[in-house]
């Protein structure tokens, strides 16, 4: 109902959401090339920012505190931490596979909260719709990845790829849920309508989350349970600290992503309202330029 | 709520009753799915004994993916969804009453499929107070999820394709909990399974559904 507004007022602020634009003027041109006469086309969208991209300082900081943090692990994790006495080197992958797997539950958390915010009367904006979408978007291709290194980690250790477990069904029907209100925003339409859809089915999906979380707790599980959510953490010393410092590159990496991914609604947002405005004034134009010619067809007639 | 539940569910009802697509459509796709597990375990009477809740649960599960389309089809011709937004009932009603009428239909076709599956795959019923409660408490659970996600894709125009994909995921745990209770039910258990913690399982995840949904509903009705 108010979309326009909203779209309005959030396309008037993309420069403080980070979009680099360059307000260019853009001249209407009719279909032979000609520039039209001022007069013609009064109300033409002259003002177009021109974007270059969806980085700004932030997400360049933000960049290189990922790959930074990211090569600092992957030392720490290669070189610097011992291999384990049972698992060789295969425990590496633990500075990894958990972090990735929250930041796919951050992911969905996120998206749930964006879409409760939404669906609350009084916060009503664009902006949780998008970070909506961002986030789910992030936590899908981290659950993905979640899976993947679960199975690579899982052919060497339990001697299969996959495995009927309880975490991993739940964490496979997760991704699965998620796939599934991607699918549903891809559908068009009312974007309030479709906004407020996608976010009841988000909070509902995000149910699975603590399920998914405490099922190596609630059933007798394959998967072993939290090594750090506990009195008494299982790793110590440095493979403490690198897995800590995983959270952290992860972490970023993640927030790096979601910057980029809200910028690209943005941006469709704007798309969509520009090309509909440009639309607007092409016929406005084309009905200018038939009214001149009929104005003047109408003089030379006797 | 109930009343306008009632009187949702009933028109619902009235109209399969009439139309009877139910029984000329959706009852013998459901026994036909049956007929082709069949084929698929190559008529292994062993193999087919042993699979038979499993089977069972994904024949209702995939006749309710056709229960709740119709459940919505017959909203999207001449209006109907518009002068049901504009009726005035209580959204949660709405949800109700036609969570109601799919429940309905779904517990004519598993009696139909409980028969099937006894005179096509040799199965005993073990255990029928278990059976029937596992069959209600499932059958609550699908129709309230195949609602809520029917009004989530209704109007949409990739809604048949939209649907499956959304529900499936979703009623997973349904066909978990409901076969393993049904496993415990017919003797086909390996030893040990408490049918009866299974369907708690069940039970619980229903009253989730229809809690999300009669909350959802006032915001989907409003908007759609």
């Amino acid at each position: 109902m108010n979309a326009k507004t909203d779209a309005q007022t959030d396309t008037g602020t993309a420069q403080t959401d980070g979009i680099q634009g360059r307000a260019s003027v853009r001249p209407v041109r009719s279909g032979d090339g000609e520039p039209h006469p001022a007069g013609v086309v009064p109300d033409a969208p002259t003002q177009s920012g021109r974007v270059t991209g969806t980085s700004d300082r932030v997400t360049r900081i933000l960049g290189a505190l990922t790959l930074a943090t990211a090569a600092l692990t992957a030392w720490l994790g290669l070189v610097v931490t011992p291999p384990d006495k049972v698992q060789g080197q295969l425990v590496r992958l633990i500075y990894v596979h958990p972090a990735v797997a929250t930041m796919c539950y951050a992911g969905f958390g996120l998206c749930a909260l964006a879409s409760l915010a939404y669906l609350w009367p009084r916060t009503r904006t664009r902006r949780w719709d998008r970070l909506a979408v961002a986030s789910a978007e992030v936590g899908v291709v981290f659950c993905v990845l979640t899976l993947v290194t679960g199975s690579i980690w899982g052919r060497p250790t339990w001697g299969v790829w996959w495995t009927w477990d309880p975490r991993l069904t739940i964490t496979a029907l997760l991704c699965a849920v998620f796939i599934g209100y991607l699918a549903l925003r891809r559908t068009g339409g009312d974007p309030d309508a479709l906004a407020k859809r996608s976010a009841v089915v988000a909070v509902v999906c995000v149910l699975l989350v603590p399920v998914d979380h405490e099922a190596t707790t609630w059933w007798a599980s394959l998967h072993q349970t939290s090594t750090l959510l506990r009195a008494n953490p299982l790793i110590h010393g440095e493979q403490l600290y690198t897995m800590l410092l995983s959270f952290v590159a992860f972490g970023l990496g993640f927030a790096w992503l979601v910057l980029h991914r809200y910028r690209v609604e943005v941006l469709e947002d704007r798309y969509a309202d520009e090309g509909f405005d440009a639309a607007i004034s092409e016929r406005r134009a084309e009905g200018g330029l038939l009214a001149a010619t009929a104005s003047r067809s109408d003089g030379v007639a006797p | 709520m109930w009343r306008d539940a009632l009187l949702v569910g009933s028109k619902d009802l009235r109209i399969e009753f009439r139309s009877r697509v139910t029984t000329t459509q959706v009852a013998p796709y459901a026994v036909l799915v049956l007929v082709l597990f069949g084929f698929a375990f190559d008529q292994d009477q062993n193999l087919l004994t042993k699979a038979a809740a499993g089977l069972f649960w994904v024949a209702v599960l995939l006749s309710s993916l056709l229960a709740v389309q119709r459940s919505y089809a017959i909203e999207a011709t001449d209006g109907a969804r518009d002068s049901l937004r504009l009726s005035g009932l209580d959204p949660a009603g709405i949800f109700l009453g036609k969570t109601l009428a799919v429940v309905a239909e779904l517990l004519v076709l598993e009696a139909l499929l409980g028969f099937g599956v006894v005179v096509l795959f040799g199965v005993e019923l073990h255990d029928p107070a278990l059976l029937v409660l596992t069959c209600l408490a499932a059958s609550v659970g699908l129709a309230a999820a195949g609602t809520l996600y029917g009004m989530i894709a209704a109007g949409l125009r990739v809604r048949e394709t939209l649907l499956p994909l959304l529900i499936l995921p979703v009623v997973a745990p349904v066909l978990l909990g409901a076969t393993q209770a049904w496993m415990a039910a017919l003797g086909t258990a390996g030893g040990g399974t408490d049918g009866w913690k299974w369907l708690s399982l069940l039970v619980s995840f229903t009253v989730i559904y229809i809690a999300a949904g009669s909350l959802a509903f006032s915001i989907l009705v409003e908007e759609s």
